[in-house]
């Protein structure tokens, strides 16, 4: 089963709820941390990371000896990373998403596949569970094609939890996108109901059934809530605004530590999410 | 002093002969507001800076997703352009503009005509 633990907004507790579902899991849990921006679930499980390898995507190559300036590269490449000025190729290289078109169409063999590195996974274990975390370059633009390579790292584990980066764009997509259910993280304030109508409308559109946690549950405002009702969204669990919780997280220890209690709430969770049925893995 | 400036006139001449100014525009004549964007505007006008003759092109990048600003630029070096009067280039058009040896000249009102820019732009040379 893969669960997304998501939000629209930065902030909610994503990274709290994600790595709690994964401590309450059933055995045989693996925890991705694919928020490769700024991954942060290793402060809360404090993983021995066990191996760490480069990550890379392909960037064309031009040998510029073969190149006759055809432009064939630059029609095929929606980005416009490849422009022929003044029969010149012109590699924008930020702007390539490294799909290999422009080397598949060059009729004179002028562009290779080159890789180049923009990040790193760890991998290892935090106790029973295995961890994944994807590690993007500072300074890189595009974190999809790292969050993808996070997400192929999901195999032989009964349950995968995936910490999700925060905003409803093509990174929270390639997170989420084919999970079995995805948790939205929220708050009760006008922000968090902005950004989680947002991010429901993303869920939908994925085909990805979905329920909502409220964070801080017990301030600011009751929209969320009658949005939830509106919308006839699942409210899976309501987590109190709690001193403890904001403290024991600031010492890197887990929700379910400074709250034992909680505990039953998140196993609850993932059990109702097994019952739902279900396997995309 | 005389001397050097008829000398400086006549290389300006010479090169006026050959300029093709292309400005960013709203629509496709003369008379239409000049576009405040680069890569997203609706029309180039290619015009010639010693006839004044022109020549509206539409612009290719405005249906893109991505890449809209080399694109356009890609089409107005297509075009001979050696100048372009916009409001503003992004940096992804800027590079383009560059590698094509495009002199960029920013800052030009949307609430101007092109006639007006291209007349302003060739009485401040």
């Amino acid at each position: 089963m893969v669960i997304a633990v998501a939000s629209g907004k930065g902030g909610t507790g994503k990274t709290t709820v994600a790595c709690a579902l994964a401590l309450c899991g059933e055995k045989d849990v693996c925890l991705l941390d694919c928020d490769v921006d700024e991954p942060n679930a290793h402060i809360l499980l404090h993983p021995r990371i066990e191996e760490t390898v480069v990550a890379s995507v392909v960037r064309p190559h031009i040998d510029e000896a073969l190149c006759d300036g055809c432009g064939a590269c630059s029609r095929v490449c929606r980005y416009r990373a490849l422009t022929v000025l003044r029969d010149k190729p012109l590699l924008l290289e930020h702007l390539c998403h490294g799909c290999g078109g422009c080397s598949l169409v060059c009729p004179k063999g002028a562009i290779t596949e080159k890789a180049k590195p923009i990040g790193r996974i760890e991998r290892g274990h935090a106790g029973d569970i295995r961890f994944v975390s994807g590690v993007l370059n500072v300074g890189e633009a595009m974190s999809p094609p790292l969050i993808r390579q996070v997400r192929a790292q999901a195999t032989g584990c009964r349950d995968v939890v995936i910490d999700a980066p925060p905003g409803t764009s093509c990174p929270m997509v390639a997170a989420a996108r084919g999970s079995d259910f995805c948790v939205l993280v929220t708050e009760p304030t006008p922000f968090g109901l902005h950004d989680l109508s947002l991010a429901v409308e993303v869920v939908r559109k994925l085909g990805v059934p979905f329920g909502v946690v409220i964070n801080i549950a017990d301030i600011g405002d009751d929209r969320v809530e009658r949005y939830c009702r509106d919308q006839e969204v699942e409210v899976l669990a309501r987590i109190p605004y709690d001193r403890t919780i904001a403290e024991a997280y600031s010492r890197g220890r887990p929700i379910i530590e400074a709250r034992p209690k909680l505990q039953a709430v998140f196993s609850g969770i993932v059990r109702d999410i097994h019952a739902r049925g279900g396997s995309a893995a | 002093m005389t001397g050097s400036t008829r000398a400086q006139s006549t290389a300006t001449v010479i090169i006026e002969a050959a300029m093709k100014i292309a400005i960013s525009a709203q629509g496709g004549s003369m008379s239409a507001k000049v576009s405040g964007q680069f890569g997203r505007c609706a029309y180039f006008l290619i015009v010639d800076a010693d006839t004044m003759k022109f020549e509206p092109v539409g612009n290719p990048g405005t249906g893109m997703a991505h890449g809209a600003g080399p694109e356009a630029a890609r089409e107005i070096s297509s075009r001979g352009a050696q100048v372009v009067l916009t409001g503003r280039v992004g940096p992804n058009a800027k590079s383009a503009l560059d590698a094509a040896g495009i002199r960029i000249v920013e800052g030009i009102s949307d609430s101007a005509t092109v006639k007006e820019a291209v007349e302003s732009y060739l009485r401040g040379r």
